[in-house]
């Protein structure tokens, strides 16, 4: 198993690992994620299924961002999936000069998560349109999107626009 | 930050006049939804190709941390809504995953016929509209007609044409009505003939060739490092298909053969699109008579609700209503992520969930997001022209694409 092997390698870069209905989980150290992703690929991990995040905004004893990726590997069709915990404003390496399907993925996630990648070539918005203030897929950002235009203290484009109209 | 309109700005700014801007979308018709590709040209050639997309996000992610389980099926129609079925099958099988529940055969059985049935129709809307973007109108009409009648079986079937809603957790909505298995019939025996008229139509025809040939040609390597799924990836030559290489919903029972093409441009992938809807013809045939009979959803009160007639006479089953409407499906603590083969590649949701009434995080992984990242390399060198056929042929669909 891939994981065996990983911690072989590796001693100590895995630090928490589970498996929930079939689907092997590892959690990696953030400095030694470029290595675990270099030996996930010499052992046959090459598709990037898909990368994205979850916020827990009340997770204590842990940083607040999983970053998750979703590996396969096209010869045995083992799924993989790796988690770097991140805090509030820390960046993860980009992974967008080795698998380009994770330039745009990466910049979905920085767009609605606000995570950046150190090394992205092109780290702009994707969904949200360029001037938008927050991430909407973080737990504290409102639902309805809150009021872009009626907001006083956002500093946002909009609004401050919206002041200067009224002169 | 640079936006769509500076970065345009600044590249008028920086041109020697020789370059022209072209904008493609968001309301263009080759466009297939609301998207815009800023184009640099130089001449006829396409010096750059920045895809701009967003137009259509609603935030289906977002609002899924907010719905029930079940409350969440009808959003998944709006993906790809050329083929909502097969979304509705893609998203209720990961929640089953994550239940570990097992549903009735016969549930599983038209899963696979409809999901099949949605294949071919997303491919006659690839396939017609890539025809009628390069400007060949008459193989839509012929193959078009033949749309109208899934969509029909659709109707019986769900009671929508288009946003069928037809899953539920642990099973389906409802069983098909008597009508449906003829009219299915009647299809089986019309759609082949069709998908002859088409091919008479297009596959030796010269222009179609100079049109489609060479397009955005690629290698196996280059389209699993772009995450390319489905079709596009298997007209490069590689046979990955998640029916059979990690089989769900017993598609291990069917026999069917995989196309591959050979170089991934356009026309392989008119190919292989072409031959997938015979194969899908196939599975429907080996399908309909092994039908079992029985129930379409789990008899567990606790993750389906019960028939309507207990419900008014029963008090338990009252109960069990009530409960499941006002506080949901009691949701184990984990996260699982469960891959299907829809027509446009692997169509991935990844849940996690705090054992609450509604997912902590649902994540929808869109095979055609992947898949139009590589488009300025396709097109790079290329004519306007192809970029028209390269997009028909990666068959984006925006409502997936921007979620």
């Amino acid at each position: 198993m891939v994981i065996e092997h990983l911690e072989e390698q590796l001693p100590g870069a895995i630090t928490e690992r589970h498996d929930f209905r079939g689907d092997a989980t590892i959690v990696v150290e953030k400095a030694r994620f470029l290595a675990v992703v270099d030996l996930l690929f010499a052992e046959g991990f090459q598709f990037l299924v898909d990368v994205t995040a979850v916020d827990f905004l009340d997770r204590t004893g842990a940083p607040r961002f999983d970053v998750v990726y979703h590996w396969l590997n096209l010869a045995s069709q083992e799924r993989l999936r790796l988690k770097v915990r991140v805090e509030d404003g820390e960046a993860v390496p980009s992974l967008a000069l080795k698998f380009r399907t994770a330039d745009w993925f990466e910049r979905e996630v920085f767009d609605l998560f606000g995570i950046p990648f150190e090394g992205h070539p092109d780290l702009r918005r994707l969904l949200m349109w360029p001037d938008f203030v927050g991430h909407p897929l973080r737990k504290d950002f409102p639902l309805d999107g809150g009021d872009i235009f009626c907001t006083s203290d956002t500093g946002t484009s909009y609004a401050g626009h919206a002041k200067s109209l009224q002169g | 930050m640079d936006t769509g309109i500076s970065s345009i700005a600044q590249s008028i700014e920086a041109r020697d006049g020789e370059r022209m801007i072209v904008n493609m979308g968001p309301t263009h018709p080759v466009t297939h939804g609301t998207l815009r590709i800023v184009l640099e040209l130089e001449g006829e050639i396409i010096e750059k190709a920045t895809p701009e997309i967003g137009y259509l996000h609603r935030g289906v992610e977002k609002l899924g941390e907010n719905l029930s389980y079940n409350q969440f099926v009808p959003l998944t129609d709006r993906l790809n809504y050329c083929s909502s079925l097969m979304n509705n099958v893609g998203y209720a099988h990961a929640v089953e995953k994550l239940l570990d529940v097992k549903i009735p055969k016969r549930a599983e059985q038209l899963r696979v016929l409809l999901s099949e049935l949605a294949r071919i129709a997303d491919h006659i809307i690839c396939l017609g509209i890539n025809a009628v973007d390069i400007g060949a109108f008459t193989a839509f009409l012929y193959i078009f007609k033949e749309r109208e009648t899934v969509y029909d079986l659709f109707e019986m079937a769900a009671g929508q044409r288009l946003h069928t809603s037809f899953t539920r957790i642990g099973g389906l909505f409802r069983d098909i009505p008597d009508e449906f298995l003829p009219l299915l019939a009647q299809f089986q025996e019309s759609m082949p003939r069709s998908i002859d008229e088409m091919e008479r139509l297009l596959t030796r025809n010269p222009i179609w060739h100079d049109r489609t040939k060479g397009v955005g040609a690629m290698s196996p390597a280059d389209a699993v490092n772009w995450g390319y799924t489905g079709p596009c990836l298997r007209a490069t030559g590689l046979a990955q298909d998640l029916r059979v290489a990690q089989p769900y919903m017993g598609y291990q029972d069917y026999d069917f053969d995989i196309p591959v093409g050979t170089t991934g441009d356009v026309f392989d992938r008119y190919l292989v699109r072409l031959e997938e809807m015979r194969q899908s013809l196939r599975i429907i045939e080996q399908l309909v008579p092994r039908l079992e009979p029985g129930p379409v959803i789990v008899d567990d009160y606790k993750i389906a609700l019960p028939p309507k007639e207990k419900v008014y006479t029963r008090m338990e089953s009252l109960i069990h209503h009530f409960k499941l409407v006002m506080h949901g499906i009691e949701m184990p603590v984990g996260e699982v992520y469960s891959a299907t083969e829809s027509a446009n590649g692997e169509l991935g949701f990844y849940i996690v969930s705090d054992g609450g009434k509604s997912p902590y995080r649902i994540r929808v992984r869109p095979p055609c997001l992947p898949i139009f990242s590589s488009f300025h390399d396709k097109v790079k060198g290329r004519l306007l022209a192809d970029a028209v056929a390269e997009l028909g042929a990666m068959n984006i669909i925006a409502g997936e694409l921007d979620r």
